[in-house]
């Protein structure tokens, strides 16, 4: 692959970089590592996502093995992890420190970095028809900052008193005190340093997103004319900016409280009889600051799974996407509601119950927006004419496990019903098939649809099929299940229920949901096998293999660097021109002109020939 | 950094004055989360109530001066009037500095009425105090280092009006760390 990349490097150079005064062969530091070029790093966040998405999957089957087989002993993992392990016997702290490194990598480091980081670096400057972001340096500074953070939170997995272990959400008293839990010592300091370092990483990568889509569109790509994936990555980035700035706030004051001595959180706390000096600090107050950034967050999660999910049911439909606008305007009334529904996170802190119900309405009003998408894409797809790509069947599984999901966020979205609810294993099944393994069925749908632009490549069909059904398949064994024992109240977060007489009963359907999980996880290895092996020996992919509208199926099949060898495409058309009546080809890219199809072309549109 | 911009629908803002406000958004929203965790803290009690230091009214006529002398350092910029800009250039950072020093001042001050940023005897009311200066003070430095570098770029004369893009973002955000203390010093003195 880095030949033929280097073979087209050269020819664009000539052609399509007029405004570069220096002609410089990039050294590979520059061409791979320390790049500037949004592909590559892009591609590099791909990567640091895949890496992370394993070790956080790994670190689930760790605790669903205690789960699911609570009496046996888990001799066998000595080897990994060394004193974590007391005669076959998980460590109970460590149980709750591979729960909070779990969450945090898979909602931080893979849903947020990985599937934004690769997607919005990726496509933005792609299909919007720009040599690349609007400041390259930025874009390179983001991705290693971003690097530097998941050193820190890598090396925190290694530490002794072990990693993080107060939940992702470390809430205080518990994150804030180092006698508390072994983990809130110098795992909680990495926590604190590698997610401030997180969060200047993607507010640089955020302003550069939205930037480059206000700033560098080409000419005729009006905001009536992107696509919808360009739609969701900006509305992504415009939360991330609103709502990351906030979590740093929080966590500086939690750092304050940690280090520095001070009582924003803390307040009359007695360790082993002795009161704490702290006094006058509120706990509460951490979860609102937390939930500010925390609700907004899971919707910067899932917003580019709605967006690449749009694009290919529209492309592998055959079919414009249906309500182009309602999409663009569901995507906004999410964008604007997720500010304002934080506190049902909260429902059972105490807060004032009118307070409570105010919160409930606004939640329960998501519903309607997240309806209009749902039906969206159930009408797109209506009497399509459906080609079942590998990335067409991960986006309809991302369609039926939002559906899932989304059905019981209506039942907790109830402050009523929340009281049962809250901290269940019925928020767990809700908020993993909602926005975890739908976010990653959006990743994943980008990858397998993205794969030949990205690489050059296609990746293997057959192989695709076997990891979309067996994963598809795992995740609602997994999760279905868990939405019984959540009713029946079993907590989240327990090591161990074996001693609640109650819970019992459920040893079998916990064994069986660990079965799925692994299951689950080792499919992912097709994948992964899939992916190294399509980078290098894939079939080779033509220009525009999915016969897709977007401009990024204009470059060469291989774009170096400045993205197309001689001008930048303009565009007239809007991007779901598929199977419109009267055209030669089932498809109309954005870039032709409307003179080049009078048979097609609608009474309003003769004007524009 | 592949500039492009001919080709395309850029708007008529430059990209970079874009992201500097969209910059000055998130630094809007770290500080609204500051002081709205300060509201939401004073009413619940428990809050020690101690005078501002009065210093604070001396750093907030730093502050303004160094804006204006900013603007017209811009006004010159606008005009090629060189000799102008670095005038104007280096009395904003003479003020700027002026400005923190007077901060840490204040903070000595707050510490020999015993109010103090942690331990035993601290209130979350003067550490919220500490971390609204201290913050505001951080971006201070980030502005000045900025700012210096506009200034060593005028003593080589690569600032006038045909190379204006980095003192309107100097001055943009210098505006806005000025604006942004106005915020904080009127939030305190109506919150205390």
């Amino acid at each position: 692959m880095s030949s033929t990349d280097i073979a087209i490097h050269q020819t664009d150079m000539h052609h399509g970089h007029d405004e570069h005064e220096h002609h410089h062969e990039q050294n590979f530091i520059e061409k791979y590592i320390f790049s500037q070029d949004h592909k590559v790093i892009a591609k590099q966040y791909l990567f640091a996502g895949i890496i992370w998405a394993f070790i956080g999957g790994f670190l689930s089957i760790l605790f669903r093995l205690q789960l699911g087989w609570p009496e046996a002993t888990f001799t066998f993992l000595e080897p990994i992890l060394g004193k974590w392990v007391l005669n076959g016997k998980l460590d109970p702290e460590f149980y709750l420190a591979l729960v909070t490194m779990h969450g945090t990598i898979m909602v931080f480091f893979v849903l947020t970095a990985g599937l934004s980081g690769t997607f919005s670096n990726f496509l933005i400057p792609l299909q919007i028809g720009a040599r690349d972001m609007a400041s390259g340096f930025m874009n390179m500074l983001s991705f290693w900052i971003f690097f530097i953070a998941s050193v820190l939170m890598f090396i925190s997995l290694f530490i002794e008193t072990g990693p993080a272990a107060g939940g992702w959400t470390v809430y205080p008293p518990l994150s804030a005190l180092p006698q508390a839990i072994q983990g809130s010592a110098a795992g909680m300091t990495l926590w604190l340093i590698s997610m401030a370092l997180f969060i200047v990483s993607q507010l640089l990568g955020g302003v550069n997103y939205i930037t480059t889509v206000i700033n560098l569109r080409t000419r005729g790509m009006s905001m009536t004319k992107l696509p919808l994936t360009i739609w969701s990555f900006t509305l992504t980035a415009v939360l991330g900016l609103l709502a990351f700035p906030v979590l740093l706030s929080a966590a500086l004051l939690l750092i304050f409280d940690r280090s520095f001595g001070t009582s924003f959180f803390l307040s009359d706390i007695y360790i082993a009889g002795e009161a704490l000096s702290n006094t006058g600090g509120s706990a509460i107050l951490f979860q609102h600051l937390f939930w500010f950034l925390g609700h907004p967050e899971v919707y910067i999660v899932i917003l580019p799974a709605f967006g690449l999910v749009s694009e290919v049911i529209a492309t592998n439909a055959r079919k414009p996407i249906f309500g182009y606008r309602a999409m663009i305007g569901s995507m906004l009334g999410i964008a604007v509601l997720s500010f304002v529904v934080w506190a049902h996170h909260m429902f059972v802190t105490g807060m004032n119950p009118f307070l409570g119900s105010v919160f409930m309405f606004l939640t329960l009003i998501i519903a309607v927006p997240s309806a209009v998408k749902v039906f969206n894409w159930i009408a797109t797809l209506w009497r399509g004419n459906i080609r079942f790509t590998v990335a067409m069947l991960f986006a309809i599984g991302f369609v039926s496990l939002f559906i899932s999901g989304g059905l019981t966020g209506i039942i907790l979205g109830n402050s009523a019903l929340d009281i049962q609810l809250h901290d269940t294993y019925f928020v767990v099944a809700h908020f993993h098939l909602v926005m975890g393994a739908a976010a990653f069925f959006g990743m994943f749908c980008g990858v397998y649809h993205w794969f030949p632009k990205m690489f050059g490549r296609m990746m293997d069909e057959k192989l695709g099929f076997v990891h979309f059904w067996l994963t598809f398949i795992a995740v609602y064994l997994v999760f279905m299940p868990m939405h019984y024992v959540g009713i029946a109240g079993f907590p989240r977060r327990y090591y161990n229920w074996t001693g609640f007489e109650a819970f019992n009963i459920f040893t079998d359907l916990n064994t069986f949901i660990s079965i799925a999980a692994i299951l689950g996880f080792l499919a992912q290895f097709i994948f992964l096998f899939n992916f190294i092996y399509s980078i290098f020996k894939g079939r080779r992919a033509t220009e525009n293999p999915w016969h897709s509208n977007t401009l990024e199926w204009t470059t060469p099949i291989n774009p170096g660097h400045g993205n197309w060898p001689g001008e930048i495409p303009a565009v007239y058309r809007w991007p779901y021109d598929y199977s419109k009546p009267g055209a030669e080809e089932d498809f109309i890219p954005q870039h032709i002109p409307f003179s080049q199809t009078q048979s097609s072309n609608l009474p309003q549109e003769r004007v524009l020939e | 950094m592949v500039t492009n911009l001919d080709n395309n629908t850029t708007g008529g803002v430059h990209p970079l004055k874009f992201s500097l406000w969209l910059i000055i958004i998130s630094i809007v929203m770290m500080f609204g989360a500051f002081t709205s965790a300060y509201i939401v803290r004073r009413e619940e009690g428990n809050w020690l109530e101690f005078d501002l230091p009065p210093i604070f009214i001396l750093t907030t006529v730093m502050i303004v001066l160094s804006s204006i002398t900013m603007q017209l350092a811009y006004n010159a910029a606008k005009k090629d009037n060189l000799g102008m800009i670095k005038l104007m250039l280096s009395f904003t950072f003479i003020f700027g500095v002026i400005f923190l020093y007077g901060q840490v001042n204040a903070w000595g001050n707050l510490v020999s009425n015993n109010i103090y940023f942690g331990g035993m005897d601290s209130n979350p009311s003067g550490s919220f105090l500490y971390v609204l200066t201290g913050v505001h003070g951080f971006h201070l430095i980030t502005g000045l280092i900025y700012l210096a570098i506009v200034l060593i770029a005028s003593f080589k004369y690569k600032v006038h009006s045909k190379n204006m893009v980095r003192i309107q973002l100097c001055t943009t955000y210098w505006h806005f760390l000025g604006g942004l203390w106005l915020y904080l010093y009127f939030f305190l003195l109506l919150n205390h």
